[in-house]
Order: C-alpha cells, then structure tokens, then sequence
C-alpha cells in the first residue's frame, strides 16, 4: 500500500473519530448538566438512581459498558442488532461522559459561595434566574481545567470504538498494520491523535483566557 | 412604621438565636445592633430579610403581614409570589460584600433592577450611575470587583442594594471584613445615607459610630432585647449589668 493511499483511508478514519468525539460531547456536557441537577433532586428515589447511575458508570470500564450497550438489546431482548453498532456506540460514550462530567458540574456548583445565593435571593432573582445568571457562569469558569482534561482524555477514548469493530483511526490503524506488516499506521495514528489534542488544548486554553477578565 | 417584627422566635435544632424578639422601625429611623457575637443580631436581620424562616411571631412590612403565626400555631409566609413585592421592600448589605464577581460594577447594579423589577436599562443605568457617584467610586463603574480595594467593594455592595430602591437598608456589620484604614469609607457612605433620612437598620460593632449615627440603639445578648433607647442613654447611662459589662470592652 502506498503512502498516500494509507494517509487518506486513515484520515477518513479520523473523521469518523471526530464524529464520535463531536456528537459525545454535544450529548455529555448538557446532560452532564442535567445529571448534576437532578443528583440535587429533592427527590430521594431521584437522587438515589443518580448515585447508582454515576457510581456503576465510573466502576466499570468503557470498553465493556460499549459491548453491552451494542449487544444487550439482543441478549436481553432477542432484538436485531442491525444498524444499531453506531447508535449504540455514541449512546454509550454520552452515558459515561455525562457521568464524569455531572461530578464536575456538582464540585464547581458546590464551590460557588452561599454568599452569593444569599444576595441573589435578597435581590429577588429566582432560583432559575440566580442559576442562569449568578451561579452557572461562575461555575463554568472554575470547571473548565476539569473539562479540559475530560475532553483530551475523551479524544483518545474514542479508539474503544475499535471495540465495536467501528472503523475509526484506530482501528483501521489496526487493521492496516495487521494486513501490511507494518508498523507505519501506528505512527500516523498517534500523529492523528497528537494533532487533534494539540488543537483541543488550545481551543479550550482560548476559552479559559476569554474568561480570565475577573476572578 | 417601615417593619414591625413581633415575638420572632428562631431557632437552629436545639439552640434557641432568638427568643421573643419584638422591634419596629420607622421611617427615616437609623437603629444600630450592638451586641457580642452570638446574641441573634445577625439572625435578626436575616429573618427580616427572608434568607431564614422564622418559627414563630409576626413580620409586616408598611402594615401589611408577610409572616404570621396562625391559631393552629403554624407559622405561615405569604405564597412566595407575593414574597417577592415583601423582598422588594428590604435590602441588605453583607459583611463578606457577596459581589458578583463575573460582573463589572455598573452590572452589578443593575442587573437585578432590570431582570427582577423589570426597570428599563436606561432608568437603570442612570440610578447606577448616580449611586456610584454618590459612593464615590464613579470611576469604577467598568471595573471588576476583584480590581477593588474592600471599602470599594462593600460601597459597591451598598449602592447594588440602594438600585432596587428599598425602603429601608439592613448592614450586617458592614466593616467587620475590612482592614481597619478602610472601614472610615464605608461608615461615612452610611453616616450621608443617615443625613439623607434613609431608614437603616445597622448591627455594629463600631460603637463611636453607632453612637453618632443612630437615632436608637439596641443592645442584644442572648436572644432577646437587653436594653434599648437614645444612644446617650445606652451608652453613657447603661441600666442593664449586661450591657455595662459589654460596653466595658470596648472602653480602653
């Protein structure tokens, strides 16, 4: 195989990763979101399936929660499983990373001063309102190095897909190796990888400087 | 009268912070709180403030009810819509500021008047503009707290709640978080508020300013009211043993 022709069957490969990490993200980090709150829920049953939910998600690992979210519905259920590999890979990815990120959320939401809930209240903002406005923007500030750590470690994540037979980089890189006894593939992989961290870095270092105007 | 709290009884599980407390303010009136830490004073405000529940007694505001305990012995607050117009009558400045850090100064004042009273941003911006000039710290209106020395900040935090344009103003010990050189600005904003007849209600430990300030001065220990009246008087004539013993303290 020649060089080329291996560069570009890995790139498309590495798109099919972007798309993994893009549309985990897109899911995660609201539901994420939405994960915290109700861990807050002045529901106990609420609260209680929240810490299961979090709790078995962060006690075992990705790569077997990603087998049985592809292979559950037909053990369990008898269902086809025809079409469901990429759903079921994306599915996966969002459960766990919303778990993660939901611990993020919680400790910035906690760490946000009562003081600042007490003058949002003597103000007369609502709960939302003080959310929205006073809590949220100070939270995300004070997570973002958190965050950041969880979206370079959620790039590499995306090679378990090879799990599932997806046929991103890695495991395409995988493949061609295998096929031309070649070591080659793994080095374009981890340049693929290397290079779309670098840029996930700075992106998320842009961000945190545009938040750097107070403290 | 602006607020009238009756027999407010308040208490943490066991503890018992406020046993019985009776207190009204009139309009233009400047009371002072004075009393060593862990008397209620601050339980008080917070009570009359919303941000705790009493357990028992009476709040109105400008006559009308927002708390009461009923015959069945329940203590019960107007349905929280109504809380709100109550919530506007009142402000409070805290002694830790409680800023909005993420917001520049005029932000900080007028936020709450636009989103919460519903004000437009001009009308807002112009309030802001003139309590700022008013404190002082005009210059300071695109800045952010953090780039203030803490008088500046607690100023900010006292013109924040003037914006909402309450009818009277609660301190809670407005200059115990601040470098002894800074608390001069912060009592001198307060003392030009006195002069403008603001009704205030400060608890202090400041005494030579609750004794020049104060229309009245009330002195708390333990719960309740140990002794209250013309600043002269509870200061330069005590009754109470309590509040002799309390005023020895800071004579030296």
């Amino acid at each position: 195989m020649e060089l080329n022709t291996m560069i570009s069957t890995m790139a498309a490969g590495m798109l099919r990763t972007c798309g993994i990490f893009a549309l985990t993200l897109l899911g995660s980090l609201p539901l994420g979101m939405v994960v915290a709150l109700l861990r807050k829920s002045r529901f106990s049953v609420v609260r209680v399936i929240i810490r299961v939910y979090i709790s078995v998600i962060r006690g075992t690992p990705l790569m077997l929660q990603l087998l049985v979210w592809y292979f559950g519905p037909y053990y369990l259920f008898g269902m086809s499983i025809r079409g469901w590999r990429f759903p079921a890979l994306i599915f996966g990815f969002i459960i766990n990373y919303a778990a993660y990120f939901a611990e993020i959320y919680r400790g910035g939401i906690e760490s946000i001063h009562v003081g600042q809930y007490e003058a949002a209240e003597v103000l007369g903002y609502t709960k939302t309102q003080t959310f929205m406005r006073i809590i949220l923007p100070q939270v995300i500030k004070r997570i973002m190095p958190s965050v950041t750590n969880e979206v370079i470690t959620l790039v590499k994540d995306t090679s378990l897909a090879f799990t599932l037979a997806y046929q991103e980089v890695f495991s395409l890189a995988k493949q061609i190796s295998a096929s031309q006894t070649s070591f080659l593939p793994f080095v374009i992989a981890g340049v693929f990888y290397f290079v779309a961290n670098y840029v996930v870095a700075f992106a998320m270092e842009r961000i945190e400087k545009a938040m750097d105007y107070y403290r | 009268m602006i607020i009238e709290m009756k027999n407010i009884r308040k208490h943490f599980d066991s503890l018992e912070v406020l046993k019985d407390i009776s207190f009204g303010v009139d309009s233009g009136e400047v009371v002072s709180i004075i009393g060593p830490s862990g008397s209620g004073k601050s339980t008080l405000l917070r009570c009359a403030t919303f941000l705790e529940t009493i357990d028992g007694g009476e709040i109105s505001y400008m006559g009308q009810k927002a708390a009461h305990t009923n015959a069945s012995g329940h203590t019960v607050y107007v349905h929280h819509n109504e809380l709100k117009k109550f919530r506007t009558y009142c402000g409070l400045v805290f002694q830790q500021f409680n800023l909005f850090p993420h917001y520049s100064v005029l932000k900080n004042l007028i936020d709450a008047p636009i989103h919460v009273q519903g004000r437009s941003r001009g009308e807002a911006e112009e309030t802001a503009m003139d309590l700022l000039k008013k404190m002082g710290i005009a210059d300071k209106a695109n800045s952010y707290p953090y780039q203030l020395s803490g008088g500046q900040q607690q100023r900010v935090a006292i013109a924040r709640a003037l914006a909402m344009k309450p009818e009277i103003l609660f301190f809670d010990e407005p200059t115990s978080a601040l470098d002894p050189e800074l608390t001069g600005e912060v009592l001198r904003v307060i003392r030009q508020l006195a002069e403008e007849k603001m009704t205030m209600v400060v608890v202090t430990h400041e005494m030579p300013f609750a004794k020049a300030v104060s229309n009245r001065v009330i002195f708390m220990d333990g719960g309740v009211i140990v002794e209250q009246g013309d600043p002269e008087d509870v200061f330069g004539n005590p009754k109470e043993e309590r509040t002799k013993a309390f005023l020895r303290v800071f004579e030296r």
